[in-house]
């Protein structure tokens, strides 16, 4: 058969030469920035503002790294932000598949408006709840507290449950009725028929879930005011207020904040992008 | 009887609502009571010290009658939009296109667009704070503003370039998501449609503009929506380029102030938070709109 791809190559390969040049110009665009950053971030103080830009480093130091870790904390945000990644993501991917099971497979009364509710919470913007979010959290004592940065969070699963009800709706009653009739409660069937069913939807939100805590700026920014609790969006934020000439240390307090997520994106890249691909998910 | 079966029922099906419980439970004290909260918040006046002042309709009165930096805010947002959104898509779909064809490395070509999504907004913006650095000392000053033979440009302290410049790192940072939907899309795109054509003699650039294009429009549609929802609500590279927030948000004379970086200002900066409450809800009607609208059109079914 004779497809697109085949005229292509034989008649229009001067096209294919004009695709694989804007590729590369855009995957350079898009690669800039991050080479900058890594470069800068390397370089002696005396060679930042250097007139013209150099692409190159003539004398690599960790001097940048070491004013940062100086001026603050970074290695402590790190692990502010893993502890609140790690316990929502946990928390998520378990209530999330667990109510999905429920919605999914269920019948009990009022399931239809309690799924509904968690549907029309989809379309809320985070800056209609923000305000008395802060003024429940203020009276609960949990500003500056890793109860504030997560519980609240937690409440945000309904595109969770959405997506874990909707893939579990799709597994056959005979399976569970067949678990029913082997003497499984209800919990048992959850932990050994649905759960290792879902493995799928469990690394979608997992994924999805740590990429957006771990790069979560707003909500840090209304819980947090003392130095020590901050995260790492936070701490970077605050730092580029603070900063406007130690570009090195700014570059360095960056690169530190991108290189676990990035670790993460190479670790799962086709997941990701199959993901937002099939749901619409935003990192 | 009625009721005693009732109760019976309820009792068998307990064990669902244990089930939902947690999350429900944080759902509704996190995200519900917060919501309807907002709307009794935006009919007072509150600092957060006091308690809540009823006014009436008093806030939704002076936003719409006396607030001037509310109108500077919702220009910059539309500014925003229109400058953000149509290179965005239009960037995206030819990307997308590009790497749809038998080429090589599409997976690289994919990953390295959508490593900015990836990145968090403030890890971006602090990049592009220095890409954009002023005088001749920034990447894009050197290497483009002056090679083009222009002045180097403050670009972040100048009431002219501060929205631009933030426009460039927003399409930057938002086109590989597009560009991965746009893909989904072109995989909808029956490959029959093509062979007939390519029978028919017609050419790449042919095929472009009377199949892809075409063929494309529903996604087209909910990306332009998807687009215009979320650059309506930007705010954290507003936050961290014009200076970091503090009482500086939005930049010199308010040159970058939008929409939601003005509701943060007037509630966390200032604590008016039944003003900002106001101002929330009026956004989220514009918003509410914008995803009728796409409910409407994604709806719609296309025949080929």
């Amino acid at each position: 058969m004779f497809t697109m791809m085949h005229l292509a190559k034989s008649r229009f390969s001067f096209t294919i030469f004009l695709i694989y040049l804007f590729l590369i110009v855009a995957t350079i665009t898009m690669l800039l920035p991050y080479y900058w950053m890594l470069i800068t971030s390397v370089k002696p103080q005396g060679e930042i503002q250097t007139y013209p830009p150099k692409f190159y480093v003539q004398h690599p130091t960790l001097q940048p790294y070491r004013d940062l870790l100086n001026l603050v904390p970074m290695g402590r945000y790190i692990l502010n932000s893993l502890y609140i990644c790690v316990t929502v993501v946990l928390f998520k991917v378990f209530a999330c598949t667990l109510a999905g099971y429920v919605f999914a497979k269920h019948r009990f009364w009022g399931r239809d408006w309690i799924f509904m509710t968690f549907l029309a919470s989809l379309m809320i913007p985070w800056q209609v709840n923000i305000i008395p979010g802060f003024i429940i959290v203020k009276n609960l004592g949990w500003i500056n507290t890793f109860s504030g940065l997560i519980i609240p969070t937690m409440g945000w699963c309904a595109f969770g449950i959405f997506l874990s009800r909707q893939y579990i709706y799709s597994i056959p009653n005979d399976l569970i009725d067949a678990a029913r009739i082997d003497g499984c409660n209800e919990w048992q069937i959850y932990l050994n028929v649905i759960l290792p069913l879902v493995k799928p939807v469990i690394a979608t939100l997992a994924i999805f879930t740590f990429i957006q805590e771990w790069n979560n700026l707003v909500w840090p920014l209304v819980i947090v005011n003392s130095s020590a609790m901050k995260t790492v969006p936070l701490a970077l934020a605050v730092l580029s207020s603070q900063t406007s000439s130690n570009f090195g240390m700014l570059m360095a307090g960056a690169v530190m904040a991108t290189t676990p997520i990035l670790i993460v994106f190479l670790m799962f890249q086709r997941y990701i992008i199959k993901g937002v691909a099939l749901t619409g998910l935003k990192g | 009887m009625a009721q005693r079966k009732f109760w019976e029922e309820l009792k068998r099906q307990q064990v669902s609502y244990w089930f939902i419980l947690a999350p429900f439970f944080l759902f509704f004290v996190f995200v519900v009571i917060p919501t309807v909260a907002s709307i009794f918040l935006s009919f007072t006046k509150y600092n957060v010290i006091n308690p809540p002042h009823w006014v009436g309709f008093g806030n939704y009165k002076d936003i719409i009658l006396h607030d001037f930096r509310f109108r500077k805010a919702m220009l910059n947002t539309i500014i925003y939009i229109i400058g953000v959104v149509p290179i965005g898509v239009i960037l995206a779909v030819i990307l997308a296109v590009a790497i749809d064809q038998k080429i090589r490395c599409k997976n690289f070509f994919k990953g390295v667009l959508f490593l900015p999504i990836v990145t968090s907004i403030v890890a971006s913006s602090v990049m592009w704070r220095w890409l954009f650095a002023g005088e001749k000392y920034g990447l894009i000053n050197y290497y483009i503003v002056m090679k083009l033979g222009f002045k180097p440009i403050d670009w972040l302290m100048s009431p002219v370039w501060t929205l631009p410049a933030i426009m460039i790192m927003s399409v930057w940072a938002g086109i590989g998501y597009n560009v991965i939907l746009f893909i989904a899309g072109l995989q909808t795109i029956p490959q029959t449609v093509y062979e007939a054509a390519e029978v028919d003699g017609a050419g790449f650039w042919h095929k472009f503009w009377h199949i892809t294009i075409p063929l494309l429009r529903p996604t087209v549609v909910f990306v332009v929506i998807m687009s215009c929802i979320s650059s309506f609500q930007v705010f954290e590279q507003i936050y961290v380029m014009t200076g970091g927030g503090g009482s500086h948000i939005g930049g010199v004379l308010d040159c970058a102030l939008t929409s939601v970086p003005y509701i943060f200002d007037e509630g966390f900066n200032k604590f008016n938070m039944g003003y900002a409450s106001a101002l929330a809800y009026i956004l989220f009607l514009f918003v509410l709109v914008l995803t009728f609208i796409n409910n409407k059109f994604v709806q719609s079914k296309v025949e080929y």
